[in-house]
């Protein structure tokens, strides 16, 4: 078992909203990230992957509160840290966020040179442009992007080659976590491919240790990441790895969105696509029982009552729902 | 149900629904001209479902419009059911577009969020000549329409576009769909922005609209396993023209196009290994 | 809808300006009921009257009197006699006569007396003093001993045969009910140069500079609205033509339009709508250009293809599917209009270019009044002050309901 990169225990945060009708959007969420290792988050939209992103940076700013619960990166507990010490300290060097509309973060005025002195003379203030012009043009040049990059604007750039730029920037420090809030959702397929492939390249050259990737592509996920969660109002409700979780389910909400994959392969023209009907509970009144319950075709009165803790089984994968594994894979057979 | 029909139906004996010949578009003039349509064909038949598959900057959103009669081409000619179409004037593109209807990608940008949903559906029933029919009349219609794409029609009533989330506003659309009954569906990439849940419920109330009127549907969408799923036919569109068209079976399991076998090879897949060792750095822009 | 009232009635900011504009209105509708009458009456003969309550000197000599011994009565009595320049005269004779006026504070009216009668003497000629200075101290010591003598003050009538007898005696213990009094004026703002009370001019004056205001933004805001909507919406050649006016009008000051305007009208034609009329004509052009931009957007929405599809009218499309979106923006265009209206009048009036009238006033022409008549170098404050205060607080409340609007229709400027 690897060390340790990211550990989360607990955490809770919320959004306080004008009229004080808070949102819990992350309501007890619990994971490690192994070194070498990469998390998939899934769900719909609104089911708090985002807020979970932007909470583990232990960057809290209005709505967003932090509640409790412990963010250890690489054995540093950042959770009470104030937001501009994490600025300082953490992001970039340890942790790098990049956000689905990162590419639109650049300044135009300014050449992608800039950004990289920035970066790094936030963290290193005595380096001078020479030294920090070999760092960038190497790491570039490794990742596969023209080092005639560094000179350019932002503007000059097409939409994929600015995501991986923005990647090959805020990677520059070689944070031990990094965190890609569908950083390829707004691309065409080709482009998104290389923005993947980049990023695996990060993680098999050691740049980055560690890496949260959170999509609602479920086919991408799987071939990404080496584990998978389901989240679902705020909550995990399922975690293994990618292939347990897409082959084999086990929570009613993971069976539904893996029935509704689509892929241009044969057998699935004419398959009939799972469908989950009804929308996610209301986040400032969350339901007592099961979250999920009045959306699912299995649900029981006890559902609905019963807090549902996070229960293990199999080798390291955790569910969360009322029902036997064995029960609820014999529904699933006979359907 | 709709399995056999995609499986079985030969659509090339079908009556033609929609045909292009030279269909072209350009914008701007002289040093800055932009082809975005370039001297596409094609003939859509009755009943048929057709996706026109394309990256963005493909051109695929302007020939939608030019479909949809919000454009005119600038060489070509667009037939509607056999004859050229005519959109000269203000009640002849009324009269059109009894005949296409369309569903867009952002269902939250489809509704004027200063009515009510009702009004919606209403103004349908209106439109197809029913402004003389009695209030019961009207009201089973529209729940006869909600019914069919699983919404309650009670729970509609008096509620504005934003109390409604974006899967039940793409069915909402459908259901406006299914009242208005035209000879033509074009949906602009319809789940692009809904959740992958309730992209699957809307695609099977698609199908089953297709199935129901016989209409011709027209799926517009980037998303090449979303098209090999739900069409009978498939185009795919690169750079403004159709580079590959047929059965969705031959053109995604048997891509005759370098442009389509790229889009397929680049798609992530579940059953089979996602070559990342492909990827053309040149291919890019 | 409902919802955006309740935010939009959350906004402090929206809520201040609100409340100070509509105390204004207020005030506007409740004082003419209690004061009734032509607010341009000239009730005073001279001109600037000060701030205060005027008692009918004529009633009160005929009033029933009652006697009130009040032991301060007399300092005060002199002290409000005793000017500031006779002090300093006082002083001066004291320093003649080599009198040490340590410590001495001029507005000590008792110790001033005490030191004036213990060392003037009418007989002392001081050298080098004046005749005029030396009988100017003789008055006063004449003055300064009556008043404390506090002799009565006779009034005298004819009788039958043309003899003076004295019909009344006033003594300095008799005091007179102002309840009794029949005439008693209070002008809180005084009088203006025609002998006009100020605060029921200035009254009458904001209602019809808000209702200038309100003229110049429907019309600037009517015709900005229709140019937008019609350039954005239609496009092509009616866009081109559109803006190309709109780019005229923007190029040249629209305060130099405005005064070439209403100077070529000539003094007869300009009442108080007309000018308001001219000043929405000239200062159209930026919401023309707003709506403009804001319609482009909206024009590729697809809801307004939807209503394209389902065959409405280009009419029914702007009104239903257009006009809603942008109803927000052009409140707030509408609202800043309103408020550069008021200042364009004020601006114009003070220039003489406003509108001609002589029944009703406007805040700008009281201005210009109080101008003319040198309002600001003989001190008469309450002339022109209250003005510029009113015209400061209307443009200050409509701006801040601006602000407040501004601040919940764009969330991004939410502090």
């Amino acid at each position: 078992m690897g060390k340790a990169m990211l550990e989360v225990r607990n955490l809770k945060t919320k959004y306080v909203t004008r009229f004080h009708e808070d949102v819990y959007a992350v309501d007890g969420v619990s994971f490690t990230i192994e070194e070498g290792k990469s998390l998939g988050i899934a769900g719909e939209s609104g089911c708090g992957k985002s807020t979970l992103a932007l909470s583990m940076m232990g960057y809290y700013f209005p709505p967003l509160h932090y509640i409790s619960g412990d963010i250890i990166i690489d054995g540093k507990n950042i959770s009470g840290m104030k937001p501009d010490d994490v600025r300082k300290t953490i992001l970039g060097s340890e942790i790098a966020y990049i956000p689905q509309a990162a590419m639109n973060a650049l300044n135009p005025t300014q050449k992608i040179i800039r950004f990289i002195e920035d970066v790094i003379r936030a963290h290193d203030p005595k380096k001078d442009k020479k030294e920090i012009r070999e760092i960038a043009a190497a790491r570039f040049k490794e990742l596969g992007l023209p080092p005639e990059t560094l000179d350019k604007h932002a503007v000059e750039l097409s939409g994929g080659m600015k995501q991986r730029t923005v990647i090959a920037v805020s990677t520059i420090l070689n944070p031990k976590v990094l965190i890609a809030d569908e950083p390829s959702s707004a691309l065409d397929v080709t482009s998104q491919k290389m923005v993947i492939k980049m990023m695996k390249e990060l993680m098999e050259k050691g740049y980055i240790k560690s890496m949260l990737f959170i999509t609602h592509e479920l086919p991408l996920l799987y071939n990404v990441t080496d584990d998978i969660m389901v989240m679902y109002a705020g909550q995990i409700v399922e975690k293994g790895t990618a292939q347990e979780m897409v082959f084999d389910p086990v929570h009613p909400y993971a069976h539904g969105l893996m029935d509704s994959i689509l892929v241009p392969e044969e057998g699935t023209r004419g398959q009939k696509l799972g469908a989950i009907p009804g929308a996610p509970p209301n986040l400032k009144k969350p339901p007592d029982g099961c979250r999920f319950a009045e959306r699912c075709k299995y649900a029981c009165a006890d559902c609905r009552y019963t807090a549902i803790p996070e229960k293990p089984f199999g080798d390291g994968r955790m569910y969360r729902c009322l029902k036997d594994v064995d029960e609820l894979k014999e529904v699933y057979a006979n359907e | 149900m709709s399995e056999e029909v995609r499986n079985n139906t030969d659509f090339e004996n079908k009556p033609l629904c929609l045909s292009g010949r030279g269909v072209t578009k350009i914008f701007g003039f002289g040093d800055k001209k932009t082809v975005a349509v370039d001297h596409v064909d094609f003939d859509f038949h009755e009943g048929e479902f057709v996706s026109i598959v394309g990256e963005s900057g493909s051109g695929k959103t302007t020939l939608s419009k030019m479909l949809l009669g919000l454009s005119n081409q600038t060489e070509g000619q667009i037939l509607f059911q056999g004859k050229p179409r005519d959109i000269s004037s203000g009640r002849k593109k009324k009269e059109y577009w009894k005949g296409i209807q369309a569903i867009f990608q952002d269902p939250f940008s489809s509704f004027n969020t200063f009515q009510k949903v009702d009004n919606v559906l209403l103004d349908c029933i209106n439109m197809r000549g029913g402004k003389s029919l009695s209030k019961k009349e009207k009201f089973d219609m529209m729940t006869e329409a909600c019914n069919f794409v699983n919404l309650k029609f009670a729970e509609l009533t008096n509620k504005y576009p934003f109390e409604l989330s974006g899967g039940q506003m793409q069915r909402l659309m459908i259901a406006r769909i299914f009242l208005l009954k035209p000879k033509i569906l074009l949906a602009d990439e319809p789940t692009s922005m809904v959740d992958a849940c309730s992209r699957a419920t809307i695609l099977d109330m698609l199908l089953n609209l297709r199935d129901e009127t016989g209409m011709t549907v027209i799926f517009i969408t980037h998303d090449i396993g979303l098209a090999y799923y739900i069409s009978d036919t498939v185009y795919i569109m690169e750079h403004g023209k159709f580079v590959e068209y047929g059965k969705a079976d031959e053109v995604i399991l048997q891509p005759k196009a370098a442009y389509t076998k790229r889009l397929i090879s680049d798609v992530p897949k579940i059953h089979e290994e996602w070559d990342l060792s492909t990827v053309d750095q040149l291919s890019e822009n | 809808m409902k919802n955006t009232l309740r935010q939009v009635f959350h906004s402090p900011k929206f809520v201040a300006g609100f409340v100070i504009f509509a105390l204004i209105l207020l005030t506007m509708i409740i004082y003419p009921l209690f004061n009734p009458g032509n607010p341009l009456e000239q009730i005073g003969v001279g001109t600037f009257a000060k701030p205060g309550t005027y008692v009918s000197l004529y009633d009160a000599a005929k009033s029933p009197t009652e006697t009130l011994r009040l032991a301060d009565a007399n300092d005060k009595r002199i002290a409000s006699r005793l000017s500031d320049s006779d002090r300093v005269e006082m002083v001066e004779w004291f320093k003649i006569m080599n009198v040490s006026v340590e410590g001495l504070d001029i507005s000590d009216t008792d110790a001033l007396i005490d030191l004036w009668s213990a060392n003037y003497d009418p007989s002392v000629r001081p050298q080098g003093m004046t005749n005029a200075k030396v009988n100017y101290y003789k008055r006063l010591n004449n003055q300064i001993n009556e008043l404390r003598s506090g002799d009565s003050i006779l009034i005298a009538d004819y009788d039958d045969e043309g003899n003076l007898i004295e019909s009344k005696k006033i003594s300095s213990e008799d005091y007179v009910n102002t309840k009794s009094v029949a005439n008693v004026k209070f002008l809180p703002l005084g009088t203006d140069n025609f002998g006009r009370d100020v605060l029921k001019e200035l009254v009458s004056a904001t209602g019809t500079s808000i209702r200038i205001g309100l003229i110049a933004g429907i019309v600037a805001t009517l015709i900005g609205l229709t140019f937008g909507l019609l350039a954005g919406y239609v496009g092509g050649v009616l866009d081109d033509v559109i803006m190309f006016v709109t780019n005229i009008f923007t190029v040249i000051p629209s305060f130099v339009l405005l005064i070439l305007i209403t100077y070529s009208l000539g003094q007869e034609q300009r009442g108080a709508t007309v000018v308001a009329t001219v000043i929405g004509f000239t200062s159209w052009t930026w919401t023309a250009r707003s709506v403009r931009s804001q319609v482009i957007s909206l024009r590729n929405r697809d809801h307004v293809n939807l209503s394209k599809l389902s065959g409405h009218s280009l009419l029914r499309i702007v009104l239903m599917d257009i006009l809603p979106y942008i109803a927000s923006y052009v409140v707030m265009a509408f609202i800043l209009q309103v408020s550069s209206g008021i200042l364009a009048e004020a601006q114009l009036s003070l220039l003489g270019l406003g509108p001609k009238t002589t029944q009703v006033p406007t805040l700008g022409l009281m201005m210009n009044w109080a101008m003319l008549y040198s309002a600001h170098t003989n001190g008469s404050w309450w002339a022109y002050f209250p003005v510029i205060l009113v015209i400061s607080l209307i443009s200050f409340s409509l701006n801040l309901m601006n602000t407040g609007l501004d601040q919940v229709f764009n969330p991004t400027l939410r502090d």
